[in-house]
């Protein structure tokens, strides 16, 4: 099978300061990765080096491009790596408002997307965002009004919408569910674990919260300074971690 | 079905001066179709240990754990997943509930898993709640508040809910009463009827006799103990 990403030794570096270094792994169709470690391990940058918003200083990201098959985005053309972003990435920032357009409608910001890639039908637009908006459990009655009238909550299942609309194939998650209350946290990681499993979605989820990796992720990469410390199954990673490490992030929480 | 081969594995514990626990070595096994193999031997001997590196939940330091045509020890991470959805079901100690879902969805996902249809995985996920004596006003309900026995069975209706080829069960009978337990103990004749090769650990003697063909005492691969 061929893998849908494929990065290969990837370093970033600001100025002196390693950003992240050495990674390397292959992700297959419907793999869900959770990325972990403790804040400034590198981990953001790492994701957004994949999801080519920062332009690594070495190595490649090949992602399996539905026209050539695998392209490594780092060096392909900005317009090429632009079309990827709007059709087959989806990128799901921790602050809704960082991925959403808060002066504009909620049924704006999921059509706007679809509009991207070139949906012109004004009533299918409405439709869908009308499916969406209602797959992320936000009331159709809510469709024409602002982001900025909306819960954290709210705000960021109508930005999982806004990303998931368009149908992409890779979805880049950044601590989608910090910041948010517990039981808010819960709805939001079973709407998600949901919707990966019914549109088969393959998706790197970036977060310091174990408890969500257990629920959402097949594997696991651990980071420290920049370095991967580990990697592996993420129930194997939890209960018979290996690098010290590991065992000092699984052992600091009362019950992952 | 299941060939463990000179197994050996040990725990480092980093972050106490790095100690290395030998917990096993040579460890052999093998079960076949049909065929129900207890794991016996004293408390902290190995028992789950051995169990969870057949699930490739514990990694294995050395030697082969072949399930079926696939070493779980080489594995990686998206086949052991293959093989658990298909051929290898585990029914852990404890549920591990995940919060919101519906009880009969908890049961329900092993066969959403392998393709199965929505009316059929909830049609036999609500035979073996009610089988248990899980009462039907609770289907709906995350099992998260439920009692510790309750919890347990709702567990062993989600092993049971897919008939995997091989099983593995972690003291699937304790703390049962005896209605719940003998419905257990005819889940798991019924499944070795049917081929299926299953490895226990049952501290209830009378159910081991009842339906264990052989024992594998695991105090022989435990380091410092073994003749
Ligand atoms: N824009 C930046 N300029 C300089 N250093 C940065 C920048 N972004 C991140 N870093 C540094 O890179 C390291 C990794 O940070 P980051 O990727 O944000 O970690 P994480 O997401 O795991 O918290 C840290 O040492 C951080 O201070
Ligand atoms: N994740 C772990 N980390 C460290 N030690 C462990 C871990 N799991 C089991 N052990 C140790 O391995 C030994 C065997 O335990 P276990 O397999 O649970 O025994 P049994 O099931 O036979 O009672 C015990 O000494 C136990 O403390
Ligand atoms: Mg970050
Ligand atoms: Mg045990």
């Amino acid at each position: 099978m061929t893998p849908l990403l494929q990065v290969e030794n990837i370093a970033k570096f600001y100025g002196a300061r390693i950003g992240c270094t050495d990674v390397s792994f292959d992700l297959y169709p419907g793999e869900v990765m959770g990325i972990v470690g403790e804040s400034g391990s590198g981990k953001s940058t790492l994701l957004n080096t994949l999801a080519g918003h920062l332009t690594p200083d070495r190595g490649a990201v090949r992602f399996d491009t539905r026209a050539d098959g695998l392209r490594d985005t780092v060096t392909m053309s900005e317009p090429e790596r632009r079309m990827l972003s709007r059709t087959d990435w989806a990128f799901v920032h921790q602050h809704a408002r960082d991925g959403l357009r808060m002066n504009v409608s909620a049924g704006g910001n999921v059509g706007e997307r679809l509009m991207a890639v070139g949906a012109r039908h004004y009533g299918d637009i409405r439709a869908s965002a009308t499916d969406w908006l209602g797959r992320v459990e936000i009331n159709e009655d809510r469709i024409d009004d602002r982001p900025s009238a909306f819960s954290g909550g709210m705000q960021q299942r109508l930005q999982i919408a806004r990303n998931l609309v368009t149908g992409p194939r890779l979805v880049f998650m950044d601590e989608p569910t910090g910041g948010l209350d517990v039981s808010v946290q819960a709805r939001l990681l079973d709407l998600l674990r949901g919707l990966v499993r019914e549109m088969g979605l393959s998706a790197i989820i970036v977060t310091h919260d174990l408890a969500v990796v257990r629920l959402l992720a097949d594997r696991l990469m651990v980071m420290k300074d920049g370095h991967v410390v580990e990697t592996g199954l993420t129930d194997q990673v939890l209960d018979d971690p290996q690098h010290g490490y590991t065992q000092l992030l699984v052992s600091s929480v009362l019950q992952v | 079905m299941i060939r463990v081969e000179h197994v050996s594995k040990s725990f480092t514990l980093h972050n106490q001066g790095a100690a290395v626990i030998p917990v096993m070595r040579g460890g052999e096994l093998t079960v076949a179709r049909g065929e129900c193999v207890a794991l016996t031997g004293a408390s902290g001997a190995g028992k789950s240990t051995l169990m969870r590196m057949i699930y490739g939940n514990y990694l294995t330091a050395s030697g082969r754990v072949m399930v079926g045509d696939l070493d779980v020890a080489q594995a990686a991470p998206r086949e052991i997943l293959e093989l658990r959805r298909h051929v290898l079901g585990y029914v852990s100690q404890f549920l591990r509930v995940v919060p919101r879902v519906a009880t009969l969805d908890v049961v329900a996902e092993p066969l959403r898993a392998v393709g199965s249809n929505e009316a059929e995985a909830r049609a036999r996920a609500g035979e073996l709640l009610a089988q248990l004596n899980i009462p039907e006003r609770l289907w709906q309900l995350s099992p998260t508040t439920f009692s510790g026995g309750e919890q347990q069975r709702v567990n062993i209706a989600r092993g049971f809910a897919h008939p995997y080829p091989v099983l593995l069960l972690d003291e699937p009978t304790a703390s049962l009463d005896a209605t719940n337990r003998a419905t257990v103990l005819a889940l798991i004749e019924d499944a070795k009827a049917r081929g299926t090769a299953i490895l226990g650990i049952f501290h209830d003697e009378a159910a081991r006799d009842q339906i264990c063909d052989r024992e594998v005492d695991v105090t022989r691969f435990t380091p410092g103990l073994a003749a």
